[in-house]
């Protein structure tokens, strides 16, 4: 499994532990069934179709990128069976069996977007991996800037695992932006960042503001190459809330101190619940009943308060805006003050209107 | 051991062959559909499909002595022409789902053609052979071989990765082609569709693989050998190897591109992800391991490494690359023939001691 | 404009690089026709040692680096590489056995995310465009050129080297030990990979995988600039990164990227040998 997959792993598995501890589920045990999508869209498709075929489980939680989750898409779908889907991603989707747990992009995009408009930002630079999500965003991107009197001065994609960085600055270099909105994938964060700050561009002249950046990428890239840019998500490890301050005890306890949490994480531990919570409800794990029990479960997490959205089977999440702390922690410097209600299509946004 | 000597008898000499392959083939056409559960024999049927792959490379690599590390590129052309196919047709005239939300609005002139179910099958063939010869010809009439040959191969496998995955609004990107519902007015998902699938692929490959072994054994076949094994040689005496090699190649290439086409149905999902240098390598282990010289080799590599990749990642997923590096290292350092070549030696000693 | 003209360092910088993680390559699979997929993997062990050293200092891990790559490589060529010599084509799918396992061997010891080292104080800031650590670089990848070119030219085990390179039967029947020969070779060929791990860590990720992402490249450098030739190796590590730098700034980085190995193939065509290649009427 790669780097970030296990650690969501982790945290789903600390709520099947932590539901089984408090009596499991309708008077039985959650058993949990490990499969590894080994970073291969293909692989996920075919042990997606493992743990519904074979293993016959209640429900799935899982995938990490969206190609993923599109590959594992029409197998959910042809079998009736239930995703729990754990990461930000571009909308544009409603699976009848896929539920979203993660940020669609009125929770995290629009959001950064409204930030950097507030900080007076008007030139832009969007700097992309090449695959669907960087190049969903950024067209919402663009279409937002065109409404708002902001001004995107170019849009640069690089292959996956890209590590050469230094034209890329340049063309950055040259455009002379007021924030760069980031939506690289992985490893090329790294090579971005150091690459970044070498040729003397730190967060105080030009902030990037990246939205695939977590606390556990933080350290990779080196704290120092990142400290004072801003990320947009809905959960930091230091995020005030009661129930956070136990699913990061609860955590470190099990997997050990020097371990962080992050907004994936999360939506993945808060999967598992809801779905135990909408189990409750329905009284059963038949998949069509939970499904309809499911809309209007609402939980305080971590994040604080969630809910499903029955129609679009998304969840409603609160928007935070962060800076990244010398210490590699984030810190929340702006929120959406309520939960936002899922919009994967923008349909309420009229400057999306051309979008889809 | 009174009974030996008849099963000595029916498995030597020229019996041996044939017996052998009805063997495998009742194994596979009738016994493999009645035990295995449908997810089982949808796995199979995708191993089987990357048997077609691997038998392209025996012929090109163990018989040609062409180490082609690009056959990825050929599996996609096949498996795009068919995805863009299948895509077009549950379409119904609409635009592609992802080319929707990628913001195309009119069907792209590239993927006009591909409606027509003849065309995109004609396609799945002709697409890899014509780019195989294309390259045969630059590369091999300049006496570009072995090291060189492979890396370029590579070059090509990562240079179509990355166009694939950039021009998403005509590929679908890093997603590729997913989700297909309808394969010739069946329900692709459904178990008897996959079954039946499943028999195609297996057909094919027999077929396949009996018509590379007739090419083998064929003039053309004694010249392949007599190239690998001195092109300068064979050039003195008159002939072309430069053709040879070309068209060898475009045979393999041609194999990869159907089995590419059988795979999107059987697995659903073409990426640029099963294209790259990384599965192309594999594909070129497996053959290494079940034996580069036997064409049966070659086959019978694609299905193991096919399976032990499936069950380990199951039982045991963190030490798979452990015991897929180690498995490379003693194939090539103890049985540089692979399974095959084992088997035979077994064989042999069997036959010396009788 | 003024971008444009910054492309033309940045194109030599990216060249640099290109040439560091090549240069080793050029003495293993060029001189010995040993194809080292490992030779990422060699890369990685560089950029691991720079981690775990980070406290001693940038500059100590360089030598460390070089010893522990080129041992890690010494062991390679003694154990198994030996028994593949005039089977390149096997060594390829060997070696990537061996990538493999290194692979998930650092996963198992340094975890699967990418670990933080940070740059020395001294070689943050730069001079016009061109970061400190690229100057760095490219210093660095002139140091080991030209301390090759001496190594090749100007001892007795360069000599014995570029004896055994040209024709090893003949060096062999002139009393040349071959196999010491290629020992050495593999030492500093593996070594240079972890030089350049450890100038990687100035602009790269530091993980599992960071072998993987310049493989591809550094062979290509090698097959564009001719089997163990280090004029060829420099002059097309240049014209691969200058060419990159342009072709990324008039279209993007994926678009480059294709252009690069399109112009390697088409450039394959005019010279099958590379830039530069040693003539040899020797039957294969």
């Amino acid at each position: 499994m790669a780097i970030s997959e296990v650690t969501v792993r982790d945290a789903e598995l600390l709520a099947i532990e932590e539901i089984n501890a408090a009596g499991g589920v309708l008077g039985k045990k959650l058993e949990p069934v490990v499969e590894d999508g080994a970073s291969d869209w293909p692989t996920f498709a075919e042990k997606a179709t493992k743990l519904i075929a074979q293993d016959k489980v209640a429900t799935v939680f899982g995938g990490w990128t969206s190609a993923s989750r599109k590959a594992m898409l029409p197998v959910f779908e042809k079998r009736k069976a239930l995703l729990w889907y754990p990461v930000q991603y571009e909308g544009l989707e409603s699976s009848p069996y896929i539920f979203y747990t993660g940020a669609t992009t009125n929770q995290q995009i629009v959001p950064g977007l409204d930030y950097l408009k507030e900080q007076g930002k008007k030139k832009l630079f969007l700097v992309g991996s090449d695959y669907v999500f960087p190049r969903t965003a950024n067209k919402i991107i663009k279409a937002y800037a065109a409404a708002n009197g902001m001004e995107v001065l170019g849009e640069e994609y690089t292959p996956l695992g890209h590590t050469e960085y230094s034209t890329l600055v340049n063309k950055v270099v040259e455009a002379k932006p007021d924030a760069v909105f980031n939506t690289l994938n992985g490893d090329s964060n790294v090579a971005f960042f150091k690459q970044l700050k070498s040729a003397g561009i730190g967060a105080d002249k030009m902030p990037v503001m990246s939205v695939s950046v977590a606390e556990e990428e933080v350290k990779g890239i080196g704290i120092d190459n990142v400290a004072g840019h801003l990320v947009a998500w809905n959960y930091y490890q230091t995020t005030e809330t009661p129930e956070n301050e136990k699913f990061v005890a609860a955590f470190k306890a099990k997997y050990g101190a020097d371990k962080v949490t992050s907004d994936p994480m999360e939506a993945g531990y808060n999967a598992v619940h809801l779905w135990a919570e909408a189990v409750k409800k329905a009284g059963s794990t038949d998949v069509e009943a939970v499904k309809k029990a499911a809309g209007g479960v609402s939980l305080d997490r971590p994040e604080g308060k969630v809910t499903i959205d029955g129609e679009n089977q998304h969840v409603y999440k609160t928007a935070r805006i962060g800076v990244i702390q010398p210490d590699g922690q984030i810190k929340e410097v702006w929120n959406s003050g309520e939960p936002i209600k899922p919009d994967p299509y923008l349909k309420t946004y009229a400057w999306a209107g051309g979008l889809v | 051991m009174t009974a030996l000597p008849v099963s000595r008898r029916v498995l030597s000499g020229r019996w041996q062959g044939p017996a052998a392959f009805t063997a495998v083939a009742v194994l596979a056409l009738v016994v493999a559909p009645l035990l295995l559960e449908p997810f089982r024999l949808g796995l199979l049927a995708k191993y089987l499909c990357y048997a077609i792959v691997a038998l392209g490379i025996g012929l090109a690599w163990g018989q040609g002595g062409m180490l082609t590390l690009g056959q990825g590129v050929f599996f996609g052309l096949g498996g795009y022409a068919m995805g863009m196919y299948l895509k077009l047709n549950d379409a119904g005239g609409d635009l592609p789902d992802f080319m929707v939300w990628s913001g195309v609005e009119k069907l792209p002139a590239l993927w006009k053609p591909f409606g027509n179910p003849v065309f995109a099958l004609a396609m799945v063939v002709v697409l890899p052979v014509a780019v195989a010869l294309l390259l045969g010809v630059l590369v091999f009439r300049q006496r570009v071989r072995g090291a060189y040959f492979a890396i370029l191969t590579q070059a090509l496998a990562a240079a179509l990765v990355i166009l694939l995955v950039g021009q998403q609004g005509l590929t679908g990107g890093t997603n590729g082609l997913t989700n297909f519902f309808d394969f010739f007015g069946r329900d692709v998902a459904a178990d008897e569709t996959q079954r039946g699938l499943y028999l195609l692929v297996a057909v094919v490959l027999g077929a396949l693989y009996l018509g590379a072994r007739q090419l083998v054994r064929s003039r053309f076949g004694r010249l392949l050998l007599a190239v690998r094994d001195g092109e300068d040689r064979v050039r003195f005496l008159g002939y072309d190897p430069a053709t040879v090699k070309t068209l060898t190649f475009a045979v393999s290439a041609g194999m990869a591109g159907i089995a590419g086409a059988l795979f999107v149905p059987v697995v659903g999902i073409i990426s640029p992800a099963l294209l790259g240098v990384v599965p192309s390598l594999e594909l070129v282990v497996a053959v290494a391991v079940g034996g580069r010289f036997a064409l049966a080799g070659a086959v019978l590599g694609a299905v193991v490494m096919g399976y032990a990749r499936t069950y380990f990642s199951e039982e045991l997923p963190d030490a798979w690359l452990y015991l897929q590096g180690a498995l490379f290292v003693l194939v090539m350092t103890l049985a540089p023939k692979g399974i095959a070549g084992l088997a035979a030696a077994v064989v042999r000693r069997r036959e010396a001691r009788a | 404009m003024e971008g444009m003209v910054n492309q033309l360092p940045i194109g030599l910088s990216i060249g640099a690089v290109l040439l560091l993680i090549a240069l080793g390559l050029t003495f293993t699979f060029g001189q010995m026709g040993v194809i080292n997929m490992a030779h990422g993997e060699f890369i990685m062990a560089g950029a691991y040692t720079a981690y775990l050293l980070q406290g001693v200092g940038f500059l100590v891990a360089l030598p460390v680096a070089f010893v522990v790559a080129g041992v890690m490589g010494l062991i390679l060529e003694r154990t198994l590489i030996r028994r593949f010599y005039g089977r390149p084509l096997d060594t390829l799918l060997l070696t990537w056995g061996v990538s493999l396992i290194l692979q998930q061997l650092a996963r198992d010891l340094f975890g699967a995310p990418n670990v933080q080292v940070a740059s020395p104080e001294w070689l943050r800031g730069g001079l016009g465009i061109l970061p400190y650590n690229r100057l760095f670089i490219m210093g660095l990848a002139a140091a080991s050129v030209v301390g090759i070119w001496a190594y090749m030219n100007r001892t007795g085990q360069g000599r014995r080297m570029r004896a055994v390179m040209q024709n090893r039967r003949l060096a062999a029947t002139s009393g040349i030990d071959t196999g010491r020969v290629d020992q050495r070779t593999f030492f500093i060929g593996s070594g240079l990979a972890g030089v350049a791990g450890v100038a990687l860590t100035l602009i790269g990720p530091v993980g599992p995988t960071l072998g993987t992402y310049y493989i591809v490249d550094a062979f290509l450098v090698v097959v564009a600039g001719g089997l163990g030739q280090l004029r060829g190796a420099v002059l097309a590590a240049i014209g691969l990164g200058l060419l990159n730098s342009y072709a990324e700034f008039w279209s993007d980085a994926s678009l480059a990227k294709v252009a690069v190995l399109v112009a390697i193939i088409g450039f394959l065509q005019i010279r099958p040998q590379g830039l530069f290649f040693v003539r040899s009427r020797a039957l294969t």
